[in-house]
This record gives C-alpha cells, structure tokens and sequence, in this order.
C-alpha cells in the first residue's frame, strides 16, 4: 500500500475541489461527474417508479379509477423513456465515470470537459421532457416505441419529444466517446487489453454500441419530424414511404439499446461474484468474447420485435434464428458466472445476494426472451403483459439490480466507510420477493390475453392484475430503504482500501474514499499481481 | 426459482386464465405445442443450471469452510456450454420455422375479410358476399368504461370484450384476413385462432384461419392506437355453414345492423 | 509549468463551458419546438440559443487553442482528441446511415411492397390499384404533384468534381505543412475551403431551380424526402466543414501548428474526407443509379 499513497498524495499543481455549487456545475473531475450521473439516475428512478406507481393503481381492480385513458398512455410512455434514458443509462455511465479510470490507473476521463458538458445536457434533456406533462395536448402518449402514425397526434408536446431524444442521444454520444477514448488511451503501461477487467471491457462494447446506434435513433426521430412538420413522407404509405420503416429503423436502435441496458449490469456481476467467492472469474477471455458476440448479434436481430407487422417470411426466419442464437453466448456467461462460484468460498454482504438474485432472475428473463423469439408463439405473446414480463425481468431484477448491486460494491470505497449490512440486507431480500410478485403473474396475463398499454382489462384478469400491483407497491416502498442506506452512508465502520475479502483490482489499491485525485502518474508494475 | 418453475409448469396444465389457450384451429393447436416445448426446455436448463447453483451456494459456502479452488478455465467445458445450447436451439428452431411456413400460406381461400382498423372500431367487408359493416364496443361496457360511470366492471358480461356486431364465419372453412388501416398503426388479435396482424395504414397484410369448432371467439386490438385503445374488442362467432349462410342472407337484406346475430 | 506536461496528462481544472453550452441547448431547443408549434415569437428564444451555442464553441475551443499553444497537452491527450475526433465521425457516419436506410427501405421494400410485389398483392389491389413500382417516385398518392428528376450529370457533376479536387487540396496542404512549407499550406487551405463554399453555392442553386423549375420539392413523397433530407444534411456538414476549414486557415496565419503538432488540422481534414465520402453515397444512391 505504501506505493499507492505515495501516487496518490502526489498532487503538485492539482488542488482540491472548488468550493460551492462552481464544483458541481464546473466539474472536471470523474469522481464528481460520476456522483452526479448517479444521484441523477436515482431521482429519476424515482420519478419513472412514481409514474410506474400511477400505471398500477390504474391497473389494480378493473374499471377506470384514477386516470384517463390519454394520460395512461402517457404515464406509460414517460415511464419507460424516463426509466430507460433517465435511469438505467446514465447510471451505468455514472459508474462508468467513477470506476473505469480507477480500474486501468488513469489519472481521469481523457475529455473531462466534455464529459462535464455530457451529464450537463441531461438535466435540459429530460427538464424538458417532464415539461410536456404540463402542455397542451399532454405529454407523449405513443408508447417509448414512437411509432408512426400515432406518434404525430401528440400535441404541443411533439417537438420538445423530438429534441429531447436528440439531447438524450448527444449526451449517450459523448459520454461513450469519452469512454472509448479512456479505456484505450488511458490505460496504464502494462495494462494489455485482455488483462482489463470485465466491467471495463462490457463498458468498451457498450460504448461502441451506443455510437454506433443512438445517431441512427437521432436520424427516425428527425424523420418524424419532418414528417409532421415539412411534409415529407418517409412514413406516409401515399408519398411511398412505409410507417412500418420507422419500425425497422427503431428497433435498429431499439435491439442494441437493450443490450446497453445490460452488458454493464454483466460487467458489474462478473466484479462482484469472483471476489465473494474469492476466485478467479471463470473464463474471462470467453467472457470477453461472448461480450462481444451479443453485441455484434444485436445488430441483426431487430425485426424480433415486429414478427406481426408482416414482414416477408424469408425475413421472418432471419431474425428467429438469428435472435435464438443470443441464448448462446448469453449462455457462456451464465455458465460461466456459475463456473466462478463453483468450489469457492462464499460469503453473502448485499452486493453479493443482488448479484445472485441477478443470475438467477435475469435467466428467468432470457428463458423468456427465448420463448418471444419463436415467431409463431412470438404472434400470440407479442403485445401482451408476457412480454412486459419478459423485460421487466431483464431490467428490474437485471440491469436495477446490477445497479444496486454495483452501488453496494462499491459504496464504502466512494464514502470510506461500510454501509449498514442489515438495512441492505433487508433491501435486498424486500426487493427479490416484491419483485418476484409484481412481475411473474404478468406472464399468466399476457398468456391469458391481456394486452399491454391499456388502462382498463376485462373481468378475468382481476386477480393476477391486484398481485402484481400489491407487489408494485411493495417494491417501489422497498426501494425506500436504499434512501435511507445512502443516508446513513457514513455512519458504519471505517472501510480499508481493500473492503472486502477477496476484492482484487486496481480501484482497491487506493484509499477509501478515494482521493479526489487518482494515478496522476500511472500505476506500475501492479497489475499482474491486482489480476491474481 | 425451482418453486417458481414448479408454479409456472402447473398453471400450464391450469385452464386459460393461466396458459396460452390451445385454440381452435390447427395452427393455433401447433402454436401451443411450440410454446409448451420452448417452455419445458427452459424449465430444464433451469433445473440445470440453478441447479448446480443452488448446490454450490450451499456446498462452497466460506461458513462452511469450504477453500477457494485454483481453476480459471476449462476448454472443454467451454466447448460443450456452448456446442449444447446451438444443438437445443436446433430443435426449438426446425418446427417453429415449419409451422411458420404454414401460417404464412394464405392461398385458396374458402372467404376473404378485409378488415380495416379505425380509431377505434373496425370495420369488415366480406369481399365476395358484398357486406360490410363496422364493430364497436358493446353498449353495457361503454356505459361502464368511464372513471365515473357508477357500474362495477364485475357485473357486466365480457367486460371490453363484448362488440355490438360480431364478424360471423363458417366452421371448417379456410377464412383469408386482409388487414389494413385507415389512421394509425392496429393489431387485429384473436388468440383462440391464433392470429395477431398488424393494421398498417397504406399497407395490406394477410392472415387465415380455419376453425374447427363452433363458438364465440374473443380478442383485442394490440397495438397501442390512441386514447380508445383498450376499447376496440374484436368477437368472432364459428358457426355452422347454414347458418352462416342465413346470417348473410338477413345481413344483405339489409336487415337492421344493430340487431345482435344470435 | 512546461516540466512535467510529458508525464502528467492534462485535466483541466473546471470549465464553465459546458454549462453554457447546456443553457444554449434549453433555449435552442425550447425556442425551436414552441416555432413549430406556431409561437412566432419563440424564434428570437431559439436565435438567442443559437448566439449561446457560438459564444459557447468559440470560447471553449479559443480556450482549448490557447492550452494546447501554451505546451499542456502531451502525445497522449493529442491521442484522446485523435481518438475521440473518430468516433465523433463515426457518429455522423451513422446518423447518415439512417437516412440511406430509409432510402434503401423505399426503394427495396415500401415501393415494390406498394406496387405489389413480395407478400402484397393486396396492397396494390385495395389500396394503390394501378400503381406501378418505380423510381424515382412520389408514392401512388402522387404526394406534391407531378415533378422532374434531378439529373446526375450537369451541376451534380459539378459539385462531385469540386469535391473530390478540394479532398486532394486539402492532403496537398497537410503535406505542406509536414514539409513546413507554409506559404503552399496557405495556398491549399484556403483554395480548400473556397472550393467547399462553392459547393454550398451551387447547391442552393440546385435547389432554387428543383422548386422553380422541376417542382421537386422536399414535400415530392419519398423521393423527394430521401433527396433534400440527403443532400441537405451533406450540404449541412460541408458548411460546417468548410467554417472549420476557414478557422484552421486563421490559426495557422496567426502561425499556429508545427509539422510534429496539428491535431486541429488533421481532424478537421478527416471531416473533409468523411463529407466527401458521403457525397460520393450521395451521388451513386440518390442522383446516379
Ligand atoms: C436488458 C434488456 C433486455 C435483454 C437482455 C433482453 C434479452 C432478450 N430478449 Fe428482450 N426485450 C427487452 C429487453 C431485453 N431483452 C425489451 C425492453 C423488450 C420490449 C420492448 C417493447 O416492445 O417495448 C423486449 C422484447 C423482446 C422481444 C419482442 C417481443 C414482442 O414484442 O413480441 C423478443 C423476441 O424475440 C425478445 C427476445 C429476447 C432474447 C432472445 C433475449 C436474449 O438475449 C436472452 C438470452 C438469455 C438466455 C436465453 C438465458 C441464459 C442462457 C442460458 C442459461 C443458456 C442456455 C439456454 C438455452 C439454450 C435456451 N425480447
Ligand atoms: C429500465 C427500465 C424499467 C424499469 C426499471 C421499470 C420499472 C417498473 N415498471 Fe416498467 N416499463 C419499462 C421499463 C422499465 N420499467 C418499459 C420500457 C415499458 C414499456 C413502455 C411502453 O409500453 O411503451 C414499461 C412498461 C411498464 C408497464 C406496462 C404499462 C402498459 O403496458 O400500459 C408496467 C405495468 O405494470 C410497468 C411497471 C413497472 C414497475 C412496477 C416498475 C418498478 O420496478 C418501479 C419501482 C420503482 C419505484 C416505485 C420508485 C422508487 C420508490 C418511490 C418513489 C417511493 C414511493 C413508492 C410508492 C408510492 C409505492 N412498466
Ligand atoms: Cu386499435 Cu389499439
Ligand atoms: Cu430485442
């Protein structure tokens, strides 16, 4: 450790942070920027869980109660896009931005400017969003899909949705580049690219993801712009143009941006668990190339989604065999996660039980996704609650649980100090049980018939309908409990910089907390010995 | 998770509220069988996987002194985890791709419905018999729909699902749908007969069927299509070929169009 | 200050920038979307952003200049702007891709699809009977009226010519200033981006005779969508470029980069070459073939 804090008390120039708002508004420093994407991916978990809460008051016992069917649609429209841009995304890059330099030893992002400049546009990007709840017409009512033509009987709210996808897709942009540009150029000496850990490299491939597909989400929404309001006819069957072209063209975004939602969540779980099982990660190379494999086959797998919209049956066979053979290299990890665990030493702190539970409740969720990729099964399930069951159960006990996963994990090196194990404990097993109950009976439903995006249901599906909101209620309460966690955040037992056990990396070879500045000279000679 | 696989595999056996129906035409039967299969080979995998999980989170627990192994890789293992997934998935795929092959042969049709979604009723026109008329929401869920219409959903039979004039076919014939759109994006869906199309403005797609049992079949619009969304049920009656024929004669006669077919 | 520039990356310490640039958003785009819904007065708000965002480019990249010719940056952070400078255009690339998709989607699927072919025999009957798959078209609605094609040869030919030759001008220049032969990297930078405004010119001339004289219009059905969102959006990014070219030209009058240093220059070269090489799709997808 003594060489680690000669690094680190090597400040010369550098000065702490500045005083005031100007340290938060002015920032260049990842620490701090990853602070701020994560507290802002926790309000708006919050906003999109409260607008979650509306949906299933709604849905609890047939009959309309509280809401209209217009603003419904619209709380099912902001949820989503609030949930998926708001706070899944920029909490992984929020973790992204506090992790990856301290994980290859560099002394910062590498464009800390624009890194600043990309979580600064999310608050306008999203300030806007929320602002159309407030407008003529009502906010966005068209599903987070967007689709043609019903997208353009949005009201005054059209265009400010159209922009705030833009800024959304200019922040994503710019936060990847500056991940890309870190993980390649900023890693120390002798730090090959296959001695990287895992969380960095699924970051890497996600990255890339993201630039390769969120100007592509940027050139439909523009399409549907100038549809609306410049007369072309892109989407207008008369004009030659089809509406079910903005399909194919959002889900060539759409597919690769669910596994953006996940392969950091992978990175994260393939973190924790070799170090609670103080082992090895099984296979990290294979992890690297199944990583890699997902990502270039989520590129050609999109037309999963719209296996009713009547594609061509040549297409139609395409995209079922190609989207079948995810399971394989979606399978190589979970395999080898178990791998990991198998002849370990196991201890269960809460980073641990959520990234089990992730294992376990993600497989439930792909097993599902599999199910979905039969295209004539897929004809009965597609729009109904089987497949909200399908991606909540990738996104909730996957990508949220990952997150909170993460946030345990690395809680006491960001705060110095342990969390409190009981109250995490309590969150944690809360959560997988409420989870559980909100989620599972929405496969009977969508099996039973009930389609999604409607407000109100026919009689027979009353029961399964009243469990999944209970549990709704239960997990959303639970989620309280990690309020009080980051609360009471400094008040447990004063963390070493190795926190746990079996913790191997070069993040836990600096102090906890960890300096305000880090390896401004590059860390040497401690990788081999960091990757055991 | 063994006890959720438990409870999903017995709602399979359960009655509808809890499975896919199995349906009343050969597709719609086939369809099922794909889902069963599917659905038994990831409660396998399952079995397997969480498994030797489960055993490992209790066999190689620190508390129970168990020491880290050394290992950090196995080729074959890795081999074979990935060779036996790409050989089930081979037998998921060769009868998915054959049913579906059959779903899309639409050709020689006994009856051909052009089906128009609008926001939010359709509208049927029987192409050869020369009718044509538009199905809503039946009148006893429209006056309970609202927040505060005073009627419990819970006394109004097929609640949302029930349409003032129900598109009427004959058993045993092979039904052509031709569906499309005149404002937004629908989806014409009825799970008994396993069908679920898109309604593409500007755009015609095809779909059949041909049931083989009389009844009632009901379905949902599903694709979400404004505010009337969850409000656009769809009901087919199966009914014996005379009095299919007979439905047609008083439909041609123009015989009131609100008078309920039964 | 200049001792340790090799071994210490640069971090800069805070930047009001950004935040700038993000208040410029919030006007640019609240000023825009109230326009298009008709509140004229929103225009000023979105004009107001549009004088935040130049303020905002102009004083960050004056204050980037001005560390990079105070000696900060070493090799690596040139590395990191290298770097991120191609995924930034890869990022473009992309973003193009899109709108040749929607191009290729017309033309391979949507038209013939309406014409009847593949699985739609019915399409053409119910809904665009006598409509005959081709291309160029304004769809079976005959969406803006009857139009003429913009040929490719003529003024397109023109156009590609002048950029091809302004992609050579601009390699020409970067040689030069390898060679630190300033007085030719003057001559090629400059005839460089004259060359790009050309472009521009003759562009907007192209267009003005589409509406005047052949009734094509962005409003001719998916031809003319595919055409002037194509063509606009290149003719966007040559000005861009050629503004970025007319900058680097005034740095290096005031005598900045050296023949070991010019990243500034090189990656705006790179943009010159991307926008070329999306005028040549452009030119094979929508004039020629
Ligand atoms: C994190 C997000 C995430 C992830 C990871 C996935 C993963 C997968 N998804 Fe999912 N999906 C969504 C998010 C996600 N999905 C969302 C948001 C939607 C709906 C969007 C909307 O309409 O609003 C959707 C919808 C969706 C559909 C369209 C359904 C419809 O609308 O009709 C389909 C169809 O094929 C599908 C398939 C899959 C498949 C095959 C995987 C695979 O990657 C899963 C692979 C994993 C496993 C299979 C489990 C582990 C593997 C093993 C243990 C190995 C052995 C297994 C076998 C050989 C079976 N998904
Ligand atoms: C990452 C993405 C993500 C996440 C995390 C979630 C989280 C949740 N989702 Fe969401 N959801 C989507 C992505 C996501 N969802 C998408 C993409 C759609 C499709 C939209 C479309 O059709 O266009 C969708 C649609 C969707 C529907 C279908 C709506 C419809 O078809 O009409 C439902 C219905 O139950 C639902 C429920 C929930 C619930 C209960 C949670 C819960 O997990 C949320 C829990 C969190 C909280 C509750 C917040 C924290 C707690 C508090 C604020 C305390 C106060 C709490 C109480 C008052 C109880 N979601
Ligand atoms: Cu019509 Cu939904
Ligand atoms: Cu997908």
């Amino acid at each position: 450790m003594a060489t680690a804090a000669a690094d680190i008390t090597d400040h010369h120039d550098d000065h702490g942070p500045a005083k005031g708002i100007g340290r938060w508004l002015f920032s260049t420093n990842h620490k701090d920027i990853g602070t701020m994407y994560l507290l802002f991916s926790l309000v708006m978990f919050f906003v999109g869980g409260a607008m979650a809460m509306v949906i299933r008051s709604e849905l609890a016992v047939p009959g309309l109660q509280f809401v209209d069917p217009g603003f419904f649609n619209s709380m099912t429209t902001m949820h989503a896009l609030i949930m998926v841009f708001g706070a899944v995304m920029p909490a992984f890059v929020g973790l992204a931005n506090w992790m990856i330099p301290l994980m290859i030893g560099a002394p910062d992002m590498a464009l800390p400017r624009m890194n600043n400049w990309s979580f600064w546009i999310l608050p306008v990007a999203f300030g806007i969003l929320l602002s159309t709840l407030f407008m003529p017409g009502g906010a966005p009512a068209s599903g987070w899909t967007m689709y043609p033509p019903l997208v353009l009987q949005t009201g005054d709210a059209f265009p400010f949705l159209i922009f705030s996808v833009h800024l959304m897709g200019i922040s994503s942009i710019m936060g990847s580049i500056n991940v890309i540009v870190t993980i390649i150029n900023m890693r120390a000496p002798d730090m090959s690219l296959l001695k990287m850990p895992i969380f960095v490299w699924t970051w890497l491939i996600t990255a890339y993801l993201l630039i390769a597909v969120m100007p592509v989400l940027a050139g439909a929404v523009t399409m549907l712009l100038t549809d609306q309001f410049f007369g072309t006819s892109f989407f207008l069957a008369a004009g030659g143009g089809d509406p079910v072209m903005f399909q194919h063209i959002f889900w060539f975004f759409g597919h690769p941006e669910v596994y953006i939602m996940i392969l950091p969540a992978f990175g994260v779980v393939s973190e924790i668990i070799p170090t609670f099982s103080r082992k090895k990660l099984f296979g990290h190379d294979s992890m690297v190339y199944a990583a890699s494999s997902i990502a270039f086959l989520s590129f050609i797998v999109w037309a999963h989604h719209m296996f009713t919209v009547g594609m061509p049956l040549t297409g139609q066979l395409f995209f079922m065999f190609a989207t079948m053979l995810i399971a394989v290299p979606t399978g190589v990890k979970v395999f080898n996660w178990v791998a990991t665990m198998w002849r370990g030493s196991m201890t269960f702190e809460t980073p641990m039980l959520f990234a089990l539970a992730f294992v376990f409740l993600f497989t439930i969720g792909g097993f599902s996704g599999l199910m979905l990729a039969i295209q004539p099964a897929d004809v009965q399930y597609h729009d109904t609650y089987f497949v909200v069951a399908h991606f909540h159960y990738v996104l909730v006990p996957g990508s949220i649980f990952a997150l909170m996963a993460g946030a345990y994990y690395w809680l006491p090196k960001w705060t110095g100090y342990y969390y409190n194990e009981t109250l995490g404990k309590l969150h944690f097993w809360m959560s997988t049980i409420f989870v559980n109950v909100t989620f599972f009976p929405m496969h009977f439903l969508g099996l039973a018939g009930m389609p999604r995006r409607i407000p109100d249901y026919s009689t027979q599906f009353a029961d399964f309908n009243f469990i999944a909101s209970i549990g709704a209620m239960g997990f959303g309460l639970s989620q309280l409990i990690f309020l009080l966690v980051l609360l009471t955040a400094k008040k447990g037992a004063k963390a070493d910089d190795r926190v746990w056990e079996g913790a191997h990396g070069l993040e836990w070879t600096v102090p906890s907390p960890a300096p305000w500045h880090t390896f401004t000279t590059p860390p040497k000679n401690r990788i081999a010995e960091e990757s055991f | 998770m063994s006890l959720l696989g438990i409870t999903f595999a017995s709602a399979a056996q359960a009655e509808w509220q809890l499975n896919m129906p199995t349906g009343v035409t050969e597709l719609s039967a086939e369809t099922y069988g794909l889902h069963m299969m599917v659905f038994w080979w990831c409660v396998a995998i399952g079995i397997v996987v969480f498994g030797v999980m489960i055993y490992s989170l209790i066999k190689h627990r620190k508390a129970a002194g168990a020491k880290p192994a050394k290992f950090t890789h196995s080729m074959t293992a890795e081999i074979l985890w990935t060779a036996v997934p790409v050989v089930i998935l081979l037998i998921m795929a060769v009868p998915a791709a054959e049913t579906m092959v059959k779903l899309e042969d639409s050709r020689d049709p006994d009856l051909t419905i052009v089906i128009t979604g609008y926001q939010w009723r359709w509208h049927y026109k029987y192409q050869d018999e020369g009718l044509d008329f538009y199905s809503s929401l039946a009148l006893p869920s429209l006056e309970a729909r609202g927040k505060q219409s005073g009627i419990d959903p819970n006394t109004v039979d097929n609640y949302l699902l029930e349409v003032d004039r129900p598109v009427v076919v004959p058993v045993g014939a092979k039904v052509r749908l031709l569906v499309t759109s005149n404002d937004v994006v629908h989806s014409w869906w009825v799970p008994e007969l396993a069908i679920k199309k898109d309604a593409v403005p500007g755009m015609v797609n095809e779909a059949w069927f041909r049931a083989t049992e009389t009844g009632t079949y009901r379905g949902q619009c599903t694709e979400l299509c404004g505010r009337g969304h969850g409000y656009m049920p769809i009901v087919v009656e199966v009914v014996e070929p005379d009095a299919y024929q007979a439905w047609v004669d008083t439909r041609k006669d123009g015989a009131p169009q609100v008078a309920a077919t039964q | 200050m200049t001792t340790h520039t090799d071994e210490h990356y640069y971090v800069p310490h805070g930047s009001h920038w950004p935040v700038v640039g993000s208040v410029g958003l919030l006007f640019l785009m609240v000023g825009i979307s109230s326009w298009l819904n008709g509140a004229d007065a929103a225009f000023y708000v979105f004009l107001l952003g549009l004088a935040i965002m130049v303020f905002m480019i102009t004083g960050w990249f004056a204050e980037v200049i001005g560390e990079s010719q105070r000696g900060l940056y070493n090799e690596q952070v040139d590395k990191s702007f290298r770097q991120g400078m191609f995924w930034f255009i890869f990022s473009e690339v992309m973003f193009f891709a899109a709108f040749f998709g929607a191009l290729f989607y017309a033309r391979n699927m949507s038209i013939p699809w309406l014409g009847g072919e593949s699985n739609n025999f019915f399409t053409n009957l119910l809904l665009w009977e006598g409509f005959e798959s081709t291309w160029p078209t304004n769809g079976p609605g005959n969406i803006g009226g009857e139009y003429q094609v913009m040929p490719p040869i003529g003024l397109p030919l023109i156009n590609t010519a002048l950029l091809l030759t302004s992609s050579v001008t601009v390699t020409i220049a970067h040689h030069a200033l390898i060679a630190d032969k300033r007085a030719q990297l003057k001559i090629f930078l400059a005839s460089t981006f004259i060359l790009g405004f050309i472009f521009v010119g003759l562009q907007a001339y192209e267009y003005i005779h589409a509406y005047q004289d052949l009734n094509l219009k962005l409003t001719s059905g998916i031809y003319g969508s595919t055409f002037f969102m194509l063509t606009g959006f290149h003719g966007m990014h040559v000005t861009i470029g050629a503004i970025m070219l007319m900058t680097i030209f005034f740095r290096v009058m005031k005598g900045h980069f050296t023949p070991e240093k010019h990243f500034a220059f090189e990656a705006v070269a790179w943009y010159w070459h991307f926008v070329d090489v999306v005028w040549i799709g452009l030119y094979v997808f929508v004039y020629w073939l």
